[in-house]
C-alpha cells in the first residue's frame, strides 16, 4: 500500500516481477491518464491504472490505447455496442489475455508478466459474461473456494484432521455464510450451484469473488437475464458491497439505467477504443455516444 | 466392507432448524465401530476356516482394486481429466515395495514366515515397504505430471499411456543396463514373501479411503474439484490450477503405488507384461462404471467386478468382450456412471432415522425465516458439526 | 543379455572393426525406416482425419487395421480367393466397420462431453481387441503373400518390392487425400464442419453424413494400412493394433494432430526412430524411445510439429 503523499498523477512500480507484491522496490514514474476519479478518492493513489493498453489478434486491432484510473470506492462502467471489445479489456485487466502495448498498475504494482491466479492474488476479482461457476459444487463449497488464499492449513493438517482443520473451516463456514447473507442466499447454501436460477447464479459469482478479498472487481453484465425488480435490487447491492468492501469497482453493462443509475464514470467503447468518458449526463448527452449506439442518422 | 469407510462424514444442513444432527466426534466414532467390527468380523471367520484361504486371497484383491479405483477417481472423477497410465504407476509400487521388502528381510532379520505371524519387525518393515512403494510411485507421478498436467484431454491420456509403456519397458530390461537382477526383466520378480493377508489389507485400504476422503473435504479437495468444474473461473479465483492438477496426480500415483505394493505381496510375483495398457483400462472401467466423482461408486464397482470374474470363471473369456459393451454403453446411457458423484454417508442415514424420515430439506424451506435460522446459528458460533458439507447432495440422486 | 556385449558397444564393432558400417547398410536401414514409416503415417493420417473432425482421439482405429489384416487372413488361407480381392475386401471391410462404430457408438455422443467420447472409443478398442481373441483365439495367423514379387538389387542396396509398394502407396494416398479435403465439395464440408459444427448444420450441410464420410476416408486409409503391414510382416494377431494404433497415434501428435503434412512428418519420425534405435542394437527399447519423442516434443511444442494452438474464449 502507498501512502497518501503520492499524488494522483504519480505512482509506484514494480521493477521485477515477483510473486509478493511487498519485496518489490517501488520506482516513481508518471502517469498520464487524466483522472476522473470521485472527489472522495481524490488525493489517494489510483487502485487500478492502466495506460495505453492494447491488443492485437493477428493482424486485428481489438483494443487500442485504453487508459483507466479508478479510485479506490469508485464504481466505473464500460458500455459499448457488442464486439466492441469490453469483455476484451477484462481479460487484459486480469492477464488472461497478455496485453500487446501498455501497462496496467494495480494499486502500483505492474501486473506485467503476472499469471491470472496471481493477479487475482494481488487484488483483482472478477465475473464473467458466460456464467462460470464450479457446478457440481453447492454454493458454500463455491465461496469457500473463493476463501482458498486466505485459508492456511497444510494438507497434512486437513488429511489428518488435527484441530487446526476444524477451527479452520468453522471460521470460514461463518464467513462463507456472512458472505451469502448479502443476496440472502444462507437457505441455498447446501444446494448445487448448478441448480440455481439464472439470478442466483450471477449473485453467487459476484460473492465468489468478493471470498478472494479483491481491491477491484469486474462484473461483466451482473445484471444480464434479471427482471427489473432484481435489477434494482442488484444495484443496491453493489452499492451496499462497496460501502461494506472499500473496494473498486468497474462493471460492464447493457441495462442503461443500471449503469447510469449506479456508476460514478463512465466509458464508451467503440471499435476498441474510448470515445467517451465522463459522468451518465455527460455521456447521455454526448454525440459521438449516440452516434455509436444509432448509426450517422441517430444525431440531429 | 464397502459401508465401512465411504461413509465418513458429511454433515446436515445447518439451514435445517429442528434438524438433528450428529456432531462431528460422533461421526467419526460411528465409522471407526463400524470398520472395527467389519475387521474383527473378517477376521474370525477367516480364523473359524468359514472362508477358505482362496476366497481369502479373492478378498485381498477385492480390498486392492478399490483402493486403486478410488485413487484413479482422484485424477478422473475429482480432477476431470483421463490418465491412461495407472498400472504404471501400480507397477512401480508394486516392485519398489517388494524389492524394498525382499532386500530388507536379511537385514533386519526378518523371514517370510515373520509376515505370516506377523512379528513386530515384520510389520514395521511391511508398513515401511508400503510406504516406500508409495512414494517411488508418487515421484514418478510428479515426474510425469509435470509435462503431462501442461497438456489437456487427449494429449494427457496419450502421454500418460505413453509414461506407463516407458515404465513397463523399463521394468524388462532394466537388469541389462544395471548389469545386476532387480526386477527379474520380462520373466518377472518371483519369490516374493506372502506379506499381504486379510487384516492389514484391510487396514490400508480402510486408511486409503479415511485419507483421500479426507483430503477431497478440506479446501486442497475443494480447489481441485474446482478445476474440474471450471478452469477458467478456478485461476481467477486464484486457485494455483497447476499445483492442485500436480497434487491430485501426484496422491492418485502415491495410492496406486500402496495398491501396487499390497498386489505384489498378495500375488508372489510381478512381471511387467501384467501392467499394460489393458490393466489401466480394467481399473479405468471400474471408476466409469461405479461414477466418477463417486468413492462409493468405484468401491461397488471394484468389488463387484473383481468378484465376477472369479465367481464366473467358466465364461471368463467373454469377461473383457462384456466390459467394452458395458463400458459403451454406461457412456451413452449413463455417461455419469452408475452412482454419478453421489456419495453415500453412514451419519446422513442414521440422521435420517432421528429424525423420522425426514430430509434437512425438509426442515428449510428456502425463505427468509430460515435465513433468519442461519443467520442466529451462526452468530451462536457454529457447532464444529456444521464444518464439514456434503457435496454429494440427495438432489443428485433424483435427477 | 549379460553374455553380449552393452549394446552401443555392439554398434561399434559391427560398424567400425567388422567393416559392415558401409553406404550399404545404411542405404537399407534408411529404405526400412521409409518403409515402416510410411505405414505408420497412413494409419496417423486416419487418427488425423477424425481429430480432425470431431476432436476425438479414435482409439479403435489400430484395432480396425487388425481387422483387415484378419479379413485379408480369411480370404485367402481360409476361402483360398485371389489375393486382389482380399485386398478390396479388405479395405472395404475396413471402411464399412469405421463407418458402423461412428453410428453405433459415437454418433449418439455428439453433444457428449468429450471425456465421454473418449472412453466410449477406448470401449470399442478393447471390444474388437477382445471379440477377435474370441472369435479367432489368440495365438498369430499367417497371412500369406499377396503377390510373389521379387527384391531388386541396385549397386548392393537390395530393394524390396514390399517397400517401394509401401512408400509409392502412402505418397499416393496422401496426395489423394489432400486433394480431397482442399478441393471437392465432400472436403469443404469436412472442413465446416470441423470449424463448426452447429453452423455448418444451419448451411444445409448433413453433418452426420460428413462425419460418417471422414469415418470410412479414414477407414480405407487403416484399410490400406492393414494390407501393407500384412505385407511386411505377413500376420494377424488380436493385439496388433494396440503397438502399432498407439504408435502411429503417436505419430499423429508429434506430426499435429488435424493436420494431414503433420501426420506424414510424424509418421516418417516415429518409423525412422525405431528402425535408428533397433539398427544399434537397442530393439528392446524402441517403444519406450518413441514414446519418450513424444513426450519430449509435447513438452517443447504442446499442439505438435504442425498443429495449430488451440485457445479456448473466455
Amino acid at each position: 500500500m502507498s501512502s497518501d503523499e503520492t499524488t494522483k498523477t504519480e505512482t509506484t512500480v514494480e521493477t521485477a516481477p515477483s510473486a509478493s507484491p511487498k519485496r518489490h522496490r517501488p520506482v516513481l514514474v508518471q502517469m498520464e491518464t487524466p483522472n476522473l476519479v470521485p472527489e472522495r478518492d481524490l488525493g489517494k493513489m489510483p487502485v487500478l491504472q492502466a495506460e495505453h493498453l492494447g491488443i492485437d489478434f493477428g493482424g486485428l486491432t481489438a483494443v487500442d490505447d485504453f487508459n483507466i484510473a479508478m479510485g479506490r470506492t469508485e464504481i466505473s462502467g464500460l458500455i459499448g455496442p457488442n464486439g466492441a471489445g469490453k469483455t476484451t479489456i477484462f481479460n487484459l485487466l486480469t492477464n488472461v489475455y497478455k496485453p500487446t502495448r501498455g501497462t496496467i498498475l494495480l494499486d502500483g504494482y505492474d501486473t506485467a508478466g503476472k499469471s491470472v491466479v496471481e493477479v487475482n492474488k494481488m487484488g483483482i476479482a472478477r465475473t464473467f459474461q458466460n456464467i462460470r461457476l464450479f457446478n457440481k459444487m453447492t454454493v458454500e463449497e463455491n465461496v469457500l473456494v473463493g476463501f482458498g488464499n486466505s485459508m492456511s492449513t497444510h494438507l497434512l493438517t486437513d488429511v489428518f484432521r488435527l484441530p487446526k482443520h476444524w477451527k479452520q473451516e468453522a471460521e470460514f463456514h461463518d464467513k462463507a455464510m456472512d458472505l451469502l447473507g448479502i443476496f440472502n442466499m444462507q437457505g441455498l447454501a447446501q444446494e448445487r450451484a448448478g441448480n440455481l436460477p439464472y439470478g442466483a447464479q450471477r449473485r453467487l459469482e459476484i460473492l465468489r469473488a468478493l471470498a478472494t478479498n479483491p481491491k477491484v472487481l469486474l462484473l461483466d453484465e451482473p445484471a444480464a437475464g434479471m427482471n427489473p425488480a432484481e435489477t434494482e435490487e442488484l444495484m443496491e447491492n453493489i452499492e451496499k458491497i462497496r460501502d461494506d468492501f472499500q473496494i473498486a469497482i468497474l462493471l460492464i453493462e447493457h441495462d442503461m439505467n443500471f449503469v447510469m443509475g449506479i456508476c460514478e464514470v463512465i466509458g464508451v467503447l467503440d471499435y476498441g477504443r474510448i470515445i467517451a468518458k465522463g459522468t451518465p449526463e455527460e455521456i447521455q448527452n454526448d454525440p459521438k455516444v449516440i452516434e455509436a449506439y444509432l448509426g450517422k442518422q441517430g444525431v440531429k | 466392507m464397502t459401508a465401512s469407510k465411504a461413509t465418513t462424514a458429511q454433515a446436515g444442513t445447518p439451514a435445517a432448524s429442528g434438524y438433528r444432527s450428529l456432531s462431528m466426534p460422533m461421526r467419526y466414532l460411528i465409522n471407526a465401530i463400524l470398520v472395527v467390527v467389519f475387521l474383527v468380523v473378517g477376521e474370525l471367520m477367516i480364523d473359524g476356516g468359514v472362508v477358505s484361504r482362496y476366497q481369502t486371497g479373492v478378498i485381498e484383491q477385492i480390498g486392492i482394486y478399490i483402493i486403486l479405483a478410488v485413487s484413479l477417481n482422484i485424477a478422473t472423477g475429482y480432477l476431470g481429466q483421463l490418465p491412461l497410465g495407472h498400472a504404471g504407476f501400480m507397477s512401480v509400487g508394486g516392485y519398489s515395495c517388494a524389492i524394498f521388502i525382499m532386500r530388507m528381510m536379511d537385514v533386519v532379520g526378518v523371514t517370510a514366515r515373520d509376515f505370516v505371524t506377523g512379528s513386530p519387525a515384520a510389520v514395521g518393515l511391511f508398513v515401511i515397504g508400503i510406504i516406500f512403494g508409495g512414494v517411488c510411485a508418487a515421484i514418478c507421478g510428479l515426474i510425469i505430471g509435470v509435462p503431462a498436467l501442461r497438456l489437456k484431454g487427449d494429449y494427457l491420456a496419450i502421454i500418460t499411456l505413453g509414461f506407463a509403456e516407458i515404465i513397463r519397458v523399463v521394468m524388462q530390461n532394466i537388469d541389462g543396463v544395471l548389469g545386476f537382477t532387480l526386477t527379474g526383466g520380462a520373466k518377472g520378480l518371483t519369490g516374493i514373501p506372502s506379506y499381504t493377508n486379510f487384516l492389514n489389507t484391510f487396514i490400508v485400504v480402510a486408511i486409503s479411503l479415511f485419507l483421500i476422503h479426507t483430503m477431497m473435504k478440506s479446501r486442497h479437495g475443494r480447489a481441485i474439484l474446482s478445476i474440474r468444474d471450471n478452469e477458467i473461473a478456478a485461476e481467477s479465483c486464484g486457485v494455483n490450477t497447476t499445483y492442485y492438477k500436480t497434487l491430485a496426480f501426484v496422491a492418485s500415483a502415491f495410492f496406486a503405488g500402496v495398491a501396487g505394493g499390497l498386489y505384489a505381496g498378495c500375488i508372489g510375483v510381478m512381471a511387467p507384461a501384467k501392467f499394460g495398457f489393458m490393466k489401466s483400462i480394467e481399473i479405468l472401467v471400474m471408476v466409469v462404471l461405479g461414477g466418477m466423482g463417486s468413492m462409493l461408486g468405484s468401491v461397488i464397482s471394484a468389488t463387484v467386478l473383481t468378484i465376477l470374474p472369479e465367481a464366473l470363471r467358466a465364461v471368463s473369456d467373454y469377461r473383457m468382450v462384456v466390459y467394452a459393451v458395458v463400458l459403451i454403453l454406461v457412456m451413452i446411457f449413463r455417461p455419469e456412471g452408475l452412482l454419478g458423484d453421489y456419495d453415500f454417508s453412514m451419519s446422513r442415514v442414521i440422521e435420517r432415522i432421528m429424525n423420522h424420515g425426514k430430509r434437512p430439506e425438509d426442515f428449510a424451506p428456502a425463505t427468509t425465516p430460515a435465513v433468519e435460522a442461519v443467520a442466529t446459528a451462526v452468530a451462536s458460533g457454529a457447532p464444529s458439526a456444521t464444518t464439514e458439507k456434503d457435496t454429494g447432495k440427495e438432489a443428485s440422486t433424483h435427477e | 543379455m549379460r553374455t553380449q556385449p552393452p549394446a552401443l558397444p555392439r554398434f561399434y564393432w559391427t560398424c567400425v572393426r567388422e567393416r559392415k558400417c558401409c553406404a550399404v547398410t545404411i542405404l537399407t536401414q534408411v529404405l526400412n525406416g521409409l518403409q515402416l514409416g510410411s505405414i505408420y503415417a497412413l494409419v496417423a493420417l486416419g487418427y488425423t482425419m477424425v481429430y480432425g473432425i470431431i476432436l476425438l482421439l479414435n482409439f479403435a482405429h489400430g484395432d480396425i487395421i487388425m481387422v483387415g489384416a484378419y479379413i485379408s487372413w480369411i480370404v485367402m488361407s481360409q476361402l483360398g480367393l485371389n489375393p486382389v480381392l482380399a485386398i478390396v475386401l479388405s479395405i472395404v471391410g475396413c471402411a464399412g466397420l469405421g463407418v458402423l462404430i461412428d453410428k453405433v457408438a459415437y454418433q449418439p455422443l455428439r453433444e457428449a462431453p468429450r471425456m465421454s467420447l473418449l472412453i466410449t472409443a477406448i470401449g470399442v478398442s478393447y471390444f474388437l481387441e477382445n471379440g477377435a481373441q474370441l472369435v479367432f483365439g489368440a495365438d498369430a495367423k499367417v497371412v500369406p503373400e499377396y503377390f510373389d514379387l521379387p527384391s531388386m538389387s541396385v549397386g548392393g542396396v537390395s530393394l524390396s518390392a514390399n517397400a517401394i509398394i509401401t512408400i509409392v502407396v502412402t505418397a499416393i494416398s496422401t496426395i489423394v487425400l489432400t486433394i480431397l479435403v482442399q478441393k471437392t465439395k465432400l472436403g469443404k464440408a469436412m472442413r465446416a464442419v470441423s470449424e463448426d459444427m452447429g453452423a455448418a448444420r444451419l448451411m444445409g450441410i448433413n453433418v452426420n453424413n460428413t462425419i460418417s464420410f471422414t469415418f470410412a476416408v479414414g477407414s480405407v486409409l487403416a484399410g490400406i494400412g492393414a494390407v501393407l503391414y500384412s505385407m511386411a510382416y505377413s500376420q494377424a494377431t488380436p493385439t496388433m493394433g494396440i503397438m502399432l494404433g498407439t504408435k502411429a497415434f503417436v505419430a499423429a501428435v508429434l506430426g499435429g494432430i488435424g493436420s494431414i503434412p503433420g501426420a506424414v512428418i510424424g509418421g516418417l519420425l516415429v518409423g525412422f526412430a525405431e528402425v535408428f534405435v533397433s539398427a544399434i542394437g537397442l530393439s528392446v527399447w524402441q517403444d519406450a524411445v518413441v514414446f519418450l519423442l513424444l513426450i519430449i516434443v509435447l513438452v517443447v511444442r504442446p499442439t505438435g510439429i504442425l498443429g495449430r494452438p488451440m485457445t479456448e474464449k473466455v
